[in-house]
C-alpha cells in the first residue's frame, strides 16, 4: 500500500517537473505572452478543456505584452530545433513564420470542423498560407475604440465626438473646463493606434486601405494624408505634458479618474474599466473612434503549430487547434479577455454592452467590405512595413519640429527602403 | 647488489619513459589542457559567432538567417535609417559626457575621501552602492525621478516654486541627457573607488617632501599626485568605454528609445531591427559598425599592453 503510493507520488512528480518527452499520450506544449491575471484566467479555460479531452498542457510563458521577448525565445528554440509545440502569434506573424515553412498544415481538421463557416471571413487570408489552413484565431480585438468618462462628458454637456472636427471642438471645451480631453501614453505603439484611427476617420475606409495596406505612393502623398498628420500635430495641445512612456492601462486610469475625458484604444482597456467596477453605458460609453462608425478595424491573436514528428505531439497539437474554436472555449475566453470570439455563430448573450456592440458592428462591416486589419497591431503590414510607420508617426508626433510634409517624405522613402 | 642497482635503476627510467610518455606529456602541459575548454568556447561562442555575425550582414536574412548574398545592401540600408543615424550621434554624446563626467566626479570623490576622513568606510560604501544595483533598477528609478508629474519637477513646484521646469526626459532635445545622469550615477562610485586605489599607491614620501617645499594641497594634487594616476585613468577610460557602448538595458528602462525615438542608442537599435523588425541583416550589419567602433578604441590600448609584455621580455 505504502510502496504504490510512493510510486504514484513519484511518477506524479516525474510527470509534473520533467520534460513532456517521458509522460504518454497527447500533450502540447504552448509558448505565450498572456501573463496578466485575465489574459492567463482566460488561458486556463483552454488548458482544462484540453485535459478534460486527455491532453497534457505544458506551459511555456515568455512575458513581456508586446511579445518581443517572446518572439526572441521562440527563435532561439526553432533555431536550436526544439520547437514548442504552439505559439501565441498576431495575424502577420503568421504569415512570416508561414512562409518559413515552419508551420503545421491544419486544412484537413478545418475541412472537418468546417472552418470557412465559422471563422470570420477576414480573418481567413492571414490564417492561411498558399491555399491551406496554418493557423487559429483565438479572438478578435477592435482598435476603433473611443473610450469616454460619462460624468465629465455629463457634467460639460458634451456628446461623443463623431468626427475628428467634433473631436477637435469637445477637444477645446474639455480643455475650457481644466480637464485632459485626451489620455495617451506616448509609446509608439499607442501613438501609431491614434495615426491608424485619423487615417481611416479622415480618410475614409478605401484611403486606409491604399494607405496602409497597399503603401500606394499617390495616397502616402495625397492630401488627406496631410490632413491625417495635421490631426495628429493638434493633438499634441489635447494631451498632458506627461505622457511620453506612459503604459496604456495608466492612460485609463485617467479616464476613470476624469482627469482626462476621452482615449482612443483597443477593447482591452475594458479590463482596466471594469477591474475599477465601472459598468459600460453608466460610467464609460464606447463609441467608434470619430469617422470610423460602420468600420471594424480588427487584430487577432492565433497559435499556431509547429511541425513536428512526434506522433503525440501531433495529437496534441490538433486537439489544440480544435479545441481554441470550441464555442464554450470562445465564450469563456473572450469575455474575460475583452475580445469577441473568432467565430461568428458564438452567442453573445453573456457579453457586456461594448463587446455586443463590438459583435454587431463587425458583422455590419463585414458586409460593406469595411472591416480591415490594424496596422498599428500586426494585421494590415509586415514587421518591417510597420516599423517604419512606428518610426515616422512616433517621432513626428513628439517632436514638434517636424512638419506633416518632412513626415510623409520619411514614410515614402522609408517604405521603399523596407521592400 | 650495489652494482646493479644503478643498471636498474636507468633500465626503470627508460621504462617509465617509454610506459607513460603520455602521463609525461599531461603534466608538461596540465596549464594548457585545463585552459584548453574555455578556450574552445570562447572560440567558438565569441569569435565564432562575431564571424557568423558578419556573414549574416552580408545576406538577405530577415526573420531566419538566410544565406542568400546581397553584398553591402543592408549597410546602405541601415545608413539611410533616420533613426540609425539618431543613434550613432546619441552614442558619441552619451558617450563623451558620461566618461568625462563620470571620470571627474569619480576623481573628486576619490580625492575627498582620501582626506583621512572620519567614518571613510561609511562614505565609501555609500557611493559604491549604486554599482550594486543593475541598470534597469537604476532606470527605472531615474524615470520616476525625472518624471515632470512625479518627480523633482513636481516637488520643487509642491514647494511653492511654480514655474520651475524640469522636464528633459520627455523632451525629444534634452532626452539623452537623462541618460548620462542616470549613467553617471550609477558608475561614478566605482570610478572613486578605482581611482581611490591609484591614489593609495602612491607614495606618500613625495608628498611629504613636498609640503616640505611648501607646496599646498592643490599644487600637490595637481602637480605631483594626478599625473602618477595614468594608468588609472586608461583602466577607468577602457572600462567606462566599453560600458558606455553596450549601455541597453539603462535605455530600455529610463526611455525606452523615445520620446520620439530621440534616445535609441546603436545597441537597442541593433536588438529592435532584429527581434521587432525582422530585419537580421541591418541588426548584423549595425552589430559589425558597433563591432568597428569598439575596435577602433580598444585596439590600440591592446597594442601598446601587448608590445610592452614583449619588452618587458
Amino acid at each position: 500500500m505504502l510502496n504504490r503510493n510512493l510510486v504514484l507520488a513519484t511518477a506524479l512528480l516525474l510527470s509534473g517537473s520533467t520534460s513532456m518527452a517521458l509522460a504518454g499520450g497527447p500533450n502540447v506544449e504552448v509558448m505565450h505572452y498572456w501573463t496578466s491575471g485575465s489574459e492567463a484566467a482566460g488561458l486556463n479555460v483552454l488548458k482544462k478543456l484540453l485535459e478534460e479531452r486527455g491532453v497534457t498542457w505544458s506551459d511555456s510563458p515568455v512575458a513581456g505584452g508586446t511579445g518581443m521577448n517572446m518572439v526572441q525565445v521562440l527563435r532561439a528554440r526553432i533555431a536550436s530545433d526544439t520547437a514548442p509545440a504552439a505559439a501565441q502569434m498576431h495575424a502577420q506573424q503568421v504569415q512570416a513564420w508561414a512562409s518559413e515553412e515552419v508551420l503545421t498544415d491544419l486544412t484537413d481538421l478545418a475541412k472537418k470542423d468546417d472552418w470557412a463557416k465559422v471563422i470570420a471571413p477576414e480573418l481567413v487570408p492571414l490564417i492561411s498560407h498558399d491555399g491551406s489552413y496554418v493557423a487559429v484565431p483565438v479572438n478578435v480585438h477592435r482598435s476603433n475604440w473611443l473610450w469616454y468618462n460619462k460624468k465629465v462628458f455629463d457634467s460639460a454637456g458634451l456628446q461623443p465626438p463623431t468626427t475628428w472636427d467634433e473631436f477637435n471642438e469637445v477637444s477645446e471645451k474639455l480643455l475650457a473646463k481644466g480637464v485632459t480631453p485626451l489620455a495617451l501614453g506616448g509609446q509608439p505603439w499607442q501613438e501609431l493606434d491614434l495615426f491608424e484611427n485619423a487615417v481611416l476617420g479622415i480618410g475614409g475606409a478605401d484611403f486606409y486601405r491604399k494607405a496602409v495596406i497597399d503603401e500606394d505612393e499617390a495616397a502616402l502623398r495625397s492630401d488627406t494624408m496631410v490632413k491625417v498628420f495635421d490631426q495628429l500635430r493638434k493633438m499634441n495641445k489635447y494631451i498632458d505634458s506627461n505622457y511620453p512612456g506612459r503604459d496604456w492601462n495608466l492612460a485609463t486610469q485617467m479616464v476613470i479618474k476624469g482627469e482626462a475625458g476621452m482615449q482612443i484604444m483597443g477593447d482591452w482597456a475594458k479590463g482596466e474599466l471594469s477591474l475599477a467596477n465601472l459598468q459600460p453605458n453608466v460610467d464609460y460609453g464606447c463609441v467608434p473612434a470619430p469617422g470610423t462608425k460602420g468600420s471594424y478595424v480588427w487584430l487577432t491573436d492565433n497559435f499556431g503549430f509547429f511541425k513536428t514528428k512526434d506522433k503525440d505531439k501531433q495529437a496534441g497539437q490538433l486537439a489544440m487547434a480544435s479545441a481554441i474554436l470550441d464555442k464554450g472555449f470562445q465564450e469563456a475566453f473572450n469575455i474575460k479577455k475583452g475580445s469577441i470570439p473568432s467565430r461568428i455563430d458564438v452567442s453573445m448573450d453573456k457579453f457586456d454592452f461594448c463587446g455586443k456592440a463590438a459583435f454587431a458592428d463587425r458583422a455590419e462591416a463585414q458586409k460593406s467590405q469595411k472591416s480591415l486589419p490594424s496596422l498599428a497591431h500586426n494585421a494590415a503590414a509586415g514587421a518591417t512595413k510597420t516599423g517604419v510607420f512606428t518610426d515616422v508617426v512616433s517621432t513626428f508626433f513628439e517632436t514638434p519640429s517636424v512638419t506633416s510634409q518632412q513626415a510623409i517624405e520619411q514614410l515614402v522613402t522609408g517604405l521603399k527602403s523596407a521592400q | 647488489m650495489s652494482t646493479t642497482f644503478p643498471v636498474q635503476q636507468t633500465a626503470k627510467r627508460g621504462q617509465w619513459r617509454e610506459g607513460s610518455g603520455a602521463k609525461l606529456w599531461l603534466a608538461r602541459n596540465a596549464s594548457q589542457l585545463a585552459l584548453a575548454p574555455s578556450v574552445a568556447i570562447i572560440l567558438l561562442a565569441v569569435y565564432g559567432f562575431m564571424v557568423w555575425t558578419g556573414v549574416v550582414s552580408f545576406t538577405a536574412s530577415k526573420m531566419l538567417p538566410t544565406y542568400e548574398f546581397v553584398g553591402f545592401d543592408q549597410y546602405w540600408r541601415l545608413w539611410s535609417n533616420p533613426i540609425w543615424r539618431i543613434a550613432v550621434d546619441n552614442i558619441f554624446i552619451f558617450a563623451i559626457l558620461f566618461i568625462a563626467i563620470a571620470s571627474i566626479i569619480g576623481m573628486a570623490l576619490a580625492i575627498l575621501v582620501d582626506q583621512k576622513i572620519r567614518a571613510e568606510g561609511f562614505f565609501r560604501t555609500i557611493y559604491l552602492y549604486p554599482m550594486a544595483l543593475s541598470f534597469i533598477v537604476t532606470g527605472t528609478a531615474w524615470k520616476w525621478i525625472l518624471n515632470p508629474g512625479l518627480g523633482i519637477e513636481r516637488m520643487v513646484r509642491l514647494w511653492g516654486w511654480d514655474s520651475f521646469r524640469f522636464d528633459w526626459l520627455v523632451d525629444p532635445r534634452f532626452a539623452i541627457y537623462t541618460l548620462v545622469i542616470a549613467g553617471v550615477w550609477q558608475s561614478s562610485g566605482f570610478v572613486m573607488a578605482l581611482f581611490l586605489a591609484a591614489l593609495r599607491g602612491i607614495d606618500e614620501d613625495i608628498t611629504k617632501a613636498a609640503r616640505l617645499d611648501g607646496a599646498g594641497s592643490f599644487q600637490i594634487y595637481r602637480r605631483i599626485i594626478i599625473p602618477q594616476l595614468g594608468p588609472a585613468f586608461l583602466t577607468v577610460f577602457v572600462i567606462l568605454t566599453q560600458q558606455a557602448v553596450k549601455s541597453f538595458d539603462l535605455v530600455v528602462a529610463l526611455t525606452a528609445g523615445g520620446p520620439g525615438n530621440s534616445t535609441h542608442l546603436p545597441a537597442t537599435f541593433m536588438y529592435m531591427q532584429t527581434f521587432g523588425r525582422d530585419q537580421m541583416a541591418v541588426g548584423a550589419a549595425s552589430a559589425m559598425m558597433i563591432f568597428m567602433t569598439v575596435t577602433a578604441v580598444v585596439a590600440p590600448y591592446l597594442y601598446s599592453d601587448v608590445r610592452k609584455q614583449r619588452d618587458d621580455t
